[in-house]
């Protein structure tokens, strides 16, 4: 006891001597708390390191910290994986800081293709969106997370329904017939884009609140590691993991309610019974109803979703581990419409041996159902006579039907309510994708890393469509039932060295990779027989299955040379070879250099006290493309005919085998980007941004164009012919005006300037020559859009109207423009493209102590549409129809007054540009509820408003034809988040 | 640079060599190469099947597929282009849908190179010839020595060598008729990148003849073939139409008339019969004892789909207003084609002619708006019922099971009839009577109708009568001289109601802007 009391003593004494001796030289204790910037929560596990020490601390679980010896001036720092490590100069003995996220940092690090980079050493054109800054709302795909916050990246919707997802284009794309869409590369797994029967777009199949960032890859020098599939850019994904400390529950839920934001202009039920009256025959007046229907309100609803979300995250020992789960249901407001989706997430970081094997494992699952309503009455509400009831006693199952004889008309409309309630069309699909990447640096040389990265996605969709045998829809064949299935298991496997060494002799650092990939893709799909409602069989298939496949195998290495941390010179080289083309064309090779000057290092700026950074980088690269086209299209191979496409000889029917056409010297399309670009920090990172010039030059172009008849199987080839470029320009400007205590103002700004152009289409020159694109609907085989050179891609080639004094389109009179007399197809001309010229995005917030409000503007500008929608039916003999029906008009109609279609005038072609405000959200943080809890609650309108001269339900239409396109509702949602 | 490269690549491939390389020679699991397809007499015989088969259907997965591009899939098969090109630009038919691309200029007379049908139409006819020219290629003695095919399968299949080149043969006989000066492409053309080269319309009358004439005893002796497959008599026929029309292609001076009637007789001869119902050539079971038709194309509406063919000519001649069901197409009718004035004019009064063959629907004769289907008369020759009267089977009501007749008897008759008058040798002015009278008497039911004697222009229209619709009557026109200029005016001939003269040069069509921009060794025909 009386020793206990003596080492007790001691060690008092102990203690007083040390601190006595601590004070003599200016030490003391602080304390503190810190807190999230964003939201004033309390953040555990922050590390606290006295600078240029060892001795450092972490927080606990409500972001208390305790250093008993600090000596004087000593500066301390905060610093916390996604957060901006923040020094601060001891002043005091309490010490609260906040930490800011550090998107807002030039130092931050960057993924880049196999490695990571730090953001101010960057070579080249890469942009980072942060879960901060995503879109906020119920965002049932990714892609939308990020709609206009990038310089250069395009997004646009597909349309309303839940899940269909968005075109995405990074720099205008680099293709015309093979595939625009960027490679997406999730915690660096290569994701299939590819559709599967059963879900509205792949990238629904993936929930976004597991995203933590997005990097999107623009320039050669980034994309180029990525060689045969770079041409579009790269989407980099990385999902949330695991953070060191205690276990953190997150809990968010948005709900919401959406409703159509703007239905097509069509006659009233009067207008239409006073047109019919002014100008139709007695018979026609005769077919007139007494109902007054609006189609368009009884197709579409107010509808429900709601998106919730549950995650675990924390450290389990040496373990940091992330588990979430979501659940996602969604209705569409066509009726019936609906998006089910369970999704889950683990993630787990284990680190070895002193942390030289680093094992990171993600696994994501989902579960999606859907109910897909007939979008055919999107097209009928508009055309379906509104004097007519919804329902109607008959054998059609009681809606209301035009009639010939006793069955339904042919070619009348579909009553719309009918299209939808008598077709059930189910679909479901499984995705799971992941990796398990090892990383290992060699205990007798921890420069040197092997990584390994094996990674899968696979997913199954299968379905089924059911119409009743009475249903006016497939009336002819007395209902109808389709089966499907598909299967896609797409494997990675990739290995990687890298040697990163600093020199500090010749003030020099070193970062090398070299790598092997190897990629399999495959799907299976399954056919079936269609049948009639009864279960009969109208066609069966000629093979039960079918199994296209395609393998990439791929070798890349990059140097990175840091010459006193100013100059930076990069090269990447990759060669993929790919089963898509012969022995002969099949490898090809893709290299990128780029250098990058960090002038405000330099001696003559380094102690300006405005600029805080400000990189030049200059890169030319050249990258592939091969993804969109065909499988085996190099390969002289025979198809097997269907069933339905058989030949009678004799008095037996044969199947046919057809010879495939082929291009045995098929290749890559090759793109060769320069980029120059500066990015610049201002008043430390306050004020950021970045500005980049591009010139990209496709060759090879992949396309579909005429060939001489005669030399193959068929008159169109996909061939390699033609180039085509993309010139631009982005510039993106961050700032942060007010930065108190309690109060931040941040603002974003970005806009892209692109112009394309086919430069050249066939071997041999002609001005003349034109691929024609662009179907439209409402007759047989007209085409809005063409190809040619010095033009856009999909210009609009139309007649030009001629107008009387009163402004109204005279029909069918368009300028001579070739002068000869005679108005002929060659009178055509080219008339702007659906591509904007130029893409603005606007995001800003504001947080007032425990408030925020934030809103997203995009605004795209010269981009043109075809109204197909007017062009199809708002004629006179659409409405007094020779088929002995009366249809609905779009209310242009009594702008032409159109007797017969004049598809081909340019009356049709609008300037589609837009001002949108996608989203307006304010938040308040409630704050504790209880003990280490942090509650905040969120109110937010989606797609708030338009502002736009075009007349049609949507002017961001991704073709530039609009046509029956599913109107993208407003939403409202209320959201919570708690975290404990 | 491109050292380095070289370097990186070379090594990346000798460091590959592995093996692994050898996974990215992967083969389609359906698609089949043609050793595979050819290493049985069946597959022969399914690679056959679509030589055939390129004329009746517009691709080998369904009705929505085609083997070309550029043109709408329903509309890319032979029988619709071509039927189009021959009719619609003539005084027998006028087209409603004045919206789809290319129609109006073909009702018009006023088309020109860009004409998508004409385009289908040149490309259609040449795809038939290369998928030939690949038969052609795989059927060598010296690779079915190699596949092992010997034997009575290897005879078999040199006839369908045999068929193929009259198939070939009567595809050329089309862009002879048609667009005169087209490529030209034999089995010894290849799948390539070379242009192929052009030939004249003199230089190709000369090949068609001489294919026609080395295959002639090569062919299966004529109605022993194969129901849907050319034999000696189908070779006689189009050799009668290609000699019928020599000076056409060969001009003034080159008459081949003599050799027409030949032919005839040699057609006339070989145990071919009249139908007794003239409708009945044109039913769904018209490939039921049909003694008539040399050579038909095959529809079946289960196993032969597609939009074109006699689905068309059926469903575009017929409006709700006209019972579809009646002709066999309950769920169908789609009102596009119908007569002209001059169409119902040829057979006189029509409330009192006793003549089975006018068979009009409607009110209107005169067409005052091109786009409305019931200006003019509907035709109703063609329908999809069978002998009893009922409906042929179909999925929805619409696809049609008529077989198609490229070459029938009554053709052949009038043929010989026009060649003695034209002076033709080896024929009799009595025989040339009679035969017309034939045709006539089935037409009448009995002689009230029968003539005593012939002249020109009673052929012509005598030929209208007989054979409007089925795709003769731009050739016949252009052969009797009326076909441009204003000898012989037709509503809206020239774009005008009550018709003007077209230019010569319209006897043929524009050789289609693509096909002269793709290939550097055609040239434009004159005045294009």
């Amino acid at each position: 006891m009386l020793r206990k009391i003596y080492c007790l003593r001691c060690g008092y004494l102990m203690l007083l001597i040390l601190w006595a001796a601590g004070s003599a030289m200016g030490q003391q204790a602080v304390r503190g708390k810190v807190t999230d910037r964003n939201d004033g929560s309390p953040m555990p596990g922050v590390n606290v390191l006295i600078k240029g020490t060892t001795t450092g601390t972490q927080t606990d679980d409500e972001g208390h910290y305790l250093l008993p010896d600090v000596p004087q001036g000593a500066v301390l720092v905060f610093s916390y994986i996604g957060k901006q490590t923040q020094e601060t100069p001891v002043s005091g003995t309490v010490m609260d800081v906040s930490l800011a996220d550090d998107s807002q940092l030039l130092s931050e690090i960057v993924v880049i293709g196999y490695g990571t980079q730090k953001k101010n050493e960057l070579t080249g054109a890469v942009s980072t969106i942060t879960a901060k800054e995503f879109q906020k709302g119920v965002i049932t795909t990714p892609d939308q997370l990020i709609s206009g916050k990038v310089a250069g990246v395009q997004i646009t919707p597909n349309g309303g329904r839940p899940g269909s997802g968005s075109t995405i284009r990074i720099r205008a794309g680099a293709s015309l017939n093979a595939s625009n869409d960027p490679l997406i590369v999730i915690d660096g797994v290569p994701v299939s884009g590819e559709g599967i029967s059963g879900s509205p777009n792949p990238l629904s199949l993936i929930n976004p609140s597991d995203i933590e960032t997005f990097t999107v890859l623009k320039d050669a020098s980034a994309t180029a590691i990525y060689g045969s599939r770079a041409s579009n850019g790269v989407i980099m994904i990385t999902t949330k993991k695991g953070v060191s400390g205690k276990p953190k529950i997150n809990f968010s839920t948005q709900n919401a309610v959406s409703v159509i934001n703007r239905k097509i202009e069509v006659l009233s039920p009067d207008q239409l019974r006073t047109y019919v009256s002014e100008h139709g025959s007695e018979a026609q007046k005769a077919m007139l109803g007494t109902a007054n229907t609006d189609w368009q309100d009884e197709i579409y609803q107010a509808a429900f979703s709601t998106d919730n979300n549950l995650s675990i995250s924390g450290s389990a020992g040496n373990m940091p581990y992330r588990v979430g789960v979501g659940y996602l249901n969604q209705d569409g407001i066509l009726k019936r419409d609906n998006l089910n989706r369970i999704s889950g997430a683990v993630t787990l970081n284990p680190r070895f041996f002193d942390k030289h094997l680093k094992v990171d494992l993600n696994l994501k699952g989902s579960m999606q159902k859907s109910f897909f309503a007939n979008q055919g009455a999107i097209f009928t509400s508009i055309q379906m006579d509104p004097t007519k009831p919804v329902y109607e006693e008959n054998s059609f199952g009681n809606f209301y039907e035009w009639k010939q004889g006793e069955n339904p008309h042919p070619l009348a409309p579909r009553n719309p309510v009918g299209l939808i309630e008598q077709k059930e069309d189910n679909g479901k699909v499984l995705r799971s994708f992941g990796n398990l990447q090892l990383d290992y640096a060699f205990h007798f040389l921890p420069e040197l890393r092997a990584n390994l990265n094996l990674g899968y996605d696979i997913s199954r969709g299968e379905g089924d469509t059911f119409v009743p045998a009475f249903a006016a829809q497939n009336f002819n064949t007395q209902g109808n039932i389709t089966n499907y299935k598909e299967e896609i298991s797409n494997k990675v496997l990739e290995f990687f060295f890298n040697y990163n060494k600093a020199i500090s002799s010749i003030n020099s650092q070193i970062d090398v990779t070299a790598g092997y990939g190897y990629y399999d893709n495959q799907k299976t799909v399954f056919n079936f027989p269609t049948l009639r409602a009864d279960g009969s069989v109208i066609t069966t298939p000629a093979f039960a299955t079918d199994v296209p496949q395609n393998r990439l195998i791929s070798y890349f290495g990059r140097l990175i040379y840091t010459l006193n941390d100013r100059y930076i010179v990069s090269g990447t080289l990759r060669t993929d070879g790919s089963s898509r083309f012969s022995p002969e064309n099949r490898w090809g090779v893709f290299p990128s250099a780029a250098v990058t000057w960090r002038l405000a290092k330099e001696s003559f700026l380094e102690n300006s006290t405005v600029l805080s950074d400000l990189n030049l980088r200059l890169s030319y690269g050249i990258t592939g493309q091969q993804d969109g086209i065909a499988n085996y299209s190099y390969l002289p191979n025979y198809n097997y005919s269907v069933n339905e496409s058989r030949y009678q000889l004799g008095s037996s029917f044969y199947n046919m085998y057809s010879p495939v056409a082929y291009d045995a010297e098929i290749r890559w399309e090759s793109t060769a980007t320069s980029n120059i670009g500066l990015d610049y920090g201002l008043l430390r990172g306050r004020l950021n941004g970045s500005l980049d010039v591009y010139y990209k030059k496709t060759r090879d172009l992949l396309s579909t164009i005429p060939i001489a008849v005669g030399t193959n199987f068929s008159n169109l080839l996909l061939t390699n012919v033609g180039n085509m470029e993309n010139k631009g320009f982005e510039f993106n400007i961050s700032a942060i005006p007010v930065l108190k205590n309690d109060l931040e103002w941040n603002m974003n700004f970005n806009f892209t300037y692109n112009n394309s152009k086919v430069t050249n289409l066939t071997a041999v020159d002609d001005p003349g020559f034109l691929v024609e694109q662009g179907w439209i609907e409402g007759s047989t085989g007209n085409n809005i859009q063409a190809h040619t050179i010095n033009k856009a891609p999909f210009s609009y080639r139309v007649y030009k109207q001629v107008y009387n004094a009163e402004g109204k389109p005279l029909e069918g009179v368009y300028a001579d423009l070739n002068g000869d007399g005679k108005i002929t197809d060659d009178d055509r001309y080219y008339f702007k493209s659906p591509m904007p010229k130029y893409i603005l995005g606007f995001s800003t917030g504001v947080n007032y102590k425990r408030w925020n409000i934030s809103t997203t503007l995009r605004s795209n500008l010269d981009n043109y549409v075809y109204d197909n929608v007017s062009s199809n039916m708002a004629i006179s003999s659409n409405v007094l129809n020779p088929v002995n029906i009366i249809n609905n008009a779009p209310a242009d109609l009594l702008n032409t007054n159109f007797q017969v279609n004049q598809y081909m005038s340019d009356y049709y072609v609008y300037n589609a540009s837009f001002l949108k405000m996608d989203n307006l959200t304010l938040s308040y943080n409630v704050g504790e509820v209880w003990k280490g809890s942090n509650l905040s609650v969120s109110g937010n309108i989606q797609n708030v408003f338009t502002l736009t001269n075009y007349h049609g339900v949507d002017p961001e239409i991704y073709s530039g034809i609009d046509n029956r396109f599913y109107p993208r509702p407003r939403t409202y949602v209320v959201g919570l988040n708690l975290s404990f | 640079m491109k050292n380095i490269t070289k370097i990186f690549l070379s090594f990346c491939l000798t460091a590959g060599v592995s093996g692994c390389h050898k996974d990215l020679n992967l083969q389609p699991q359906n698609d089949i190469t043609a050793d595979v397809v050819y290493s049985t007499p069946e597959g022969y015989k399914m690679a056959f099947a679509k030589i055939y088969g390129s004329f009746a259907l517009t691709g080998g997965a369904g009705s929505g597929s085609s083997d070309l591009g550029g043109i709408d899939a329903g509309t890319s098969d032979f029988l619709r282009l071509y039927w189009n090109a021959q009719e619609l630009t003539t005084d027998e038919a006028a087209c409603a849908w004045v919206g789809d691309p290319g129609v109006s200029e073909l009702n018009f007379q006023n088309w020109n190179s860009n004409n998508v049908m004409l385009r289908g139409l040149y490309t259609r006819s040449l795809y038939q010839i290369t998928v030939a020219n690949e038969f052609l290629r795989e059927s060598t003695e010296e690779k079915l020595a190699s596949r092992n095919i010997t034997g009575a399968d290897a005879g078999e299949i040199s006839v369908y060598r045999e068929e193929a080149r009259f198939l070939r043969a009567y595809q050329y006989w089309v862009l002879m008729d048609l667009f005169g000066n087209p490529p030209f492409i034999t089995e010894e053309s290849g799948i390539s990148k070379t242009a192929p080269p052009r030939i004249t319309r003199t230089e190709l009358f000369s090949y068609v003849e001489s294919e026609l004439l080395d295959i002639e005893s090569k062919l299966v002796a004529p109605r022993q073939n194969e129901y849907g497959r050319a034999d000696q008599g189908a070779v006689w026929a189009l050799l009668t139409r290609l000699y019928m029309n020599a000076e056409v292609y060969l001009g003034t001076g080159n008459a081949k008339y003599t050799q027409a009637i030949t032919y005839a007789d040699k057609v006339i001869g070989a145990g071919y019969a009249l139908e007794t119902d003239y409708q009945k050539l044109f039913i769904a079971d018209n490939d039921k004892d049909n003694r008539e038709t040399i050579l038909s194309i095959n529809y079946d509406a289960i196993n032969t789909q597609n939009y074109g063919g006699t689905t068309f000519i059926i469903n575009s001649s017929v409006n709700n207003a006209m019972n579809p069901a009646s002709f066999g197409i309950p769920n169908g009718g789609w009102g596009g084609n119908r007569s002209r004035a001059t169409l119902p004019g040829a057979f006189g009064e029509l409330a009192t002619t006793t003549d089975k063959r006018a068979m009009f629907f409607g009110q209107t004769s005169g067409i005052e708006d091109m786009s409305v289907f019931t200006d003019g008369l509907a035709v109703g020759k063609f329908k999809n019922t069978l002998s009893d009267g009922t409906t042929a089977p179909s999925n929805d009501g619409t696809q049609c099971s008529v077989d198609f007749p490229l070459f029938r008897l009554a053709d052949i008759y009038l043929l010989y009839a026009e060649a003695v008058l034209r002076g033709g040798n080896g024929g009799s002015n009595a025989t040339a009577l009679e035969y017309v009278n034939q045709l006539r008497a089935r037409a009448y039911g009995n002689n009230s109708g029968n003539v005593t004697s012939l002249s020109l222009d009673f052929m012509l229209e005598e030929r209208m009568r007989e054979l409007h619709w089925e795709a003769y009557r731009r050739t016949d026109l252009i052969r009797f001289g009326k076909y441009t200029g204003d000898s012989y005016l037709w509503p809206f001939k020239g774009g005008v109601p009550e018709g003007t003269s077209i230019p010569a040069y319209r006897t043929v069509f524009p050789i289609p802007a693509s096909d002269i921009i793709a290939n550097p060794n055609l040239l434009q025909n004159d005045n294009y």
